[in-house]
């Protein structure tokens, strides 16, 4: 058996071809965003990771009275105590938690607004979208006013539950984007070839949706690892997360090198993740008959 | 008991009657072929038989059995869509074993039926593929093998060769002759092309704004359309104004206004009644003028056009009435388009067992 004759090899509908020049100056702005805000902020941050902090917080010169102070001081700080890798741990608990649930939740609704009515379906995620239209902190002290009677503030579930409600919108808007495009004729074909209600649902609507379930769950994963206002206005004082640490390191310990060394942590954790869900997501990449 | 019984069935959508009290009864084994115009109502005819609409009134019977409330992953018939509709995250492999597992059948049961089915369509070695990495006519296969895999009691067939070049129609039809003989499972396909109706079919169904015109083999249909419409629709056929002279028992006698009168084969008609007569291109003969009549129908005309097909060439032929008739002859001399030239006269005719009388 040949697997792939050349005569045969996969059509891809997005690789059409282009002229190398044009590709090239199409992709020169994005290039350079990403350059100017992304690889330099990154460097920088690598950079202040190895300084020593400065008396009233920033950094002290990498070159003082001919010395160089670049240290490693604290990623051995970090790799010594293990309160930092407990906090990481439970950040990446209550992230993928908080992914989960939103995923429960969202998939039901985004599979009910794409099959309503078509005339129907801009108002439904006009309305996912409506709570935007309020500020965000108002809307995380509302749910300290809804949790304060259930004994519930303060605590884990409290920072779980504002997750939750603040990062549905971005589950369910992929999830949405993605069921409205199903062909409803593979359901037909799937039931005319004796696949009932629930199998239809496992073997065609969900790995079909699975593209969706993989953006909408980074959307909501990535953010809430760096979320510090939801764990410090609804958690208790052991419910802090990466970002609250971060954010403690730059504004109230003035410890710039830890803050950075923090974040570049938390951005090779996320990255090695995301590089394993790619791997995971592998078997079945677009296209469709 | 024929296999499947479709009794007075209609199903409306608002206003529109889109399959209106249609009866029809399929026996088992049979190549049963439904052809209409667009938006007559096949699909929706289809869709009813596979369980995907509930007839307004009217009842389907399958081995005598009601279908009535009978879901369509509970019915023994599976459909090859004119989409294909093939499952894009699963190999071919993984589509056309998709109804064994519904089934239930073991894991060995499920490979050997696979490969069988691979062989029977000619896609061994593309089983690990990817629909989207296939050709037009490979997934119109796998969608084919798919739909026969688990031996349904019928199988619909809408449009599946719909979207293929005029050449792998003409192989595919071929194939899927020979595969229903093969497999014995009794088919109903549906096409918008006549041609590939007469070449497949057992029976054909002419459908024409939800209703059933005519029900026949494909030599009845061509040769015995029923009315205008399955006389116009299946092939091209001359349609001439007649008045009936005389309906005997042994003869017809019909008038063309303006032309003279035509003889032909006794048929239901009164003495005095209006109606057309259809004669088929092929069936017409043209006479150099002149020569002496020895056709039993034989017209003065001329020459008005000529079409070169290859294997034939039509003319064109006014009659003096202003009529013009199509005539066609095989071209049995190479690199000759045509043996009449424009405005040439001539005679045309045809014997009187040629053609057909259709009431209005
Ligand atoms: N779900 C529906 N709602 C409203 N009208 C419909 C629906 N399905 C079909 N129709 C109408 O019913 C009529 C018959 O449609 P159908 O699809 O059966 O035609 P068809 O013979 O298969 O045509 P084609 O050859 O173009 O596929 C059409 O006028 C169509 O607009
Ligand atoms: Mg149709």
């Amino acid at each position: 058996m040949t697997e792939s004759q050349p005569s045969n090899r996969p059509r891809d509908p997005a690789q059409t071809r282009r002229a190398p020049l044009t590709r090239w100056l199409v992709s020169l702005p994005p290039t350079l965003f990403l350059l100017t805000f992304f690889l330099a902020p990154a460097l920088l941050m690598v950079g202040a990771s190895l300084q020593q902090p400065g008396d009233f917080g920033g950094l002290v010169p990498a070159l003082e009275n001919g010395r160089l102070t670049l240290s490693l001081d604290t990623y051995r700080f970090f790799f010594s105590d293990w309160i930092y890798a407990e906090i990481f741990l439970r950040s990446f608990l209550v992230a993928a938690a908080t992914t989960l649930l939103c995923l429960l939740l969202a998939y039901p609704l985004a599979w009910l607004i794409a099959r309503s009515h078509r005339r129907h379906r801009d108002l439904l995620v006009l309305l996912v979208l409506l709570p935007f239209a309020s500020n965000f902190l108002i809307r995380i002290y509302a749910w300290i006013i809804l949790l304060g009677p259930f004994d519930l503030l303060y605590t884990p579930w409290a920072v779980i539950t504002g997750m939750v409600y603040v990062h549905l919108p971005f589950m369910i808007l992929p999830l949405y984007t993605n069921l409205e495009q199903h062909d409803p004729a593979l359901l037909e074909a799937a039931q005319d070839l004796g696949a009932g209600a629930a199998t239809r649902f496992w073997r065609i609507t969900l790995p079909l949706s699975l593209p969706g379930i993989w953006s909408g769950s980074a959307l909501v994963f990535i953010p809430v690892l760096g979320m510090f206002a939801i764990p410090e206005l609804l958690g208790g004082t052991r419910d802090i997360l990466i970002g609250n640490l971060i954010k403690e390191q730059f504004l109230d310990n003035r410890d710039w090198p830890l803050g950075s060394t923090l974040s570049l942590l938390l951005t090779v954790g996320v990255l090695l993740l995301a590089g394993l869900a790619a791997r995971a997501a592998r078997p079945w990449r677009g296209g469709t008959a | 008991m024929a296999l499947l019984e479709i009794r007075h069935v209609s199903r409306r959508f608002g206003d529109l009657k889109a399959v209106d009290d249609v009866c029809l009864s399929i026996e088992a084994g049979e190549f049963f072929t439904l052809v209409g115009p667009s938006g007559c109502g096949k699909t929706t005819l289809l869709r009813l038989i596979a369980g995907f609409e509930e007839p307004d009134t009217g009842e389907l019977l399958l081995d005598g059995q009601t279908l009535a409330g009978v879901l369509p992953e509970q019915r023994p018939v599976h459909t090859v869509f004119q989409s294909y509709a093939l499952f894009p995250h699963m190999t071919v492999a993984e589509n056309i074993a998709f109804p064994l597992q519904m089934a239930g059948r073991s894991p060995d049961e499920i490979r050997h039926r696979l490969q069988d089915a691979l062989d029977l369509v000619h896609l061994a070695d593309k089983a690990r593929q990817l629909p989207h990495q296939l050709s037009g006519g490979q997934k119109q296969r796998v969608a084919l093998a798919r739909g026969l895999i688990n031996k349904p009691r019928l199988l619909l067939l809408d449009e599946p060769l719909a979207a293929l070049d005029a050449k792998l129609r003409e192989q595919i039809t071929a194939e899927l002759i020979a595969l229903q003989r093969e497999v014995g499972i009794t088919f109903i396909f549906v096409t918008h092309s006549q041609q590939e109706a007469l070449a497949v079919s057992h029976r054909i169904a002419v459908m024409n704004a939800g209703h059933i015109e005519q029900v026949d083999a494909p030599e009845q249909v061509y040769g015995y359309p029923r009315n205008r419409f399955v006389a116009d629709f299946i092939g091209t056929v001359n349609l001439l104004p007649v008045e009936v002279r005389e309906a005997g028992n042994d003869r017809l006698r019909l008038l063309v206004a303006g032309v003279g009168e035509i003889v032909s084969m006794p048929a239901a008609a009164r003495t005095g009644e209006r109606g057309a007569f259809a004669v088929r291109p092929e069936q017409l003969d043209i006479i150099a003028d002149g020569e002496r009549p020895r056709l039993d129908n034989q017209f003065k005309g001329t020459v008005q056009d000529h079409l070169y097909l290859g294997d034939v060439t039509i003319y064109k032929i006014a009659l003096p009435n202003g009529a013009v008739l199509e005539a066609m002859r095989a071209n049995a001399a190479p690199g000759r388009a045509r043996f009449l030239e424009r405005g040439e006269p001539v005679q045309v005719g045809w014997r009187r067992q040629a053609g057909v009388y259709l009431r209005d």
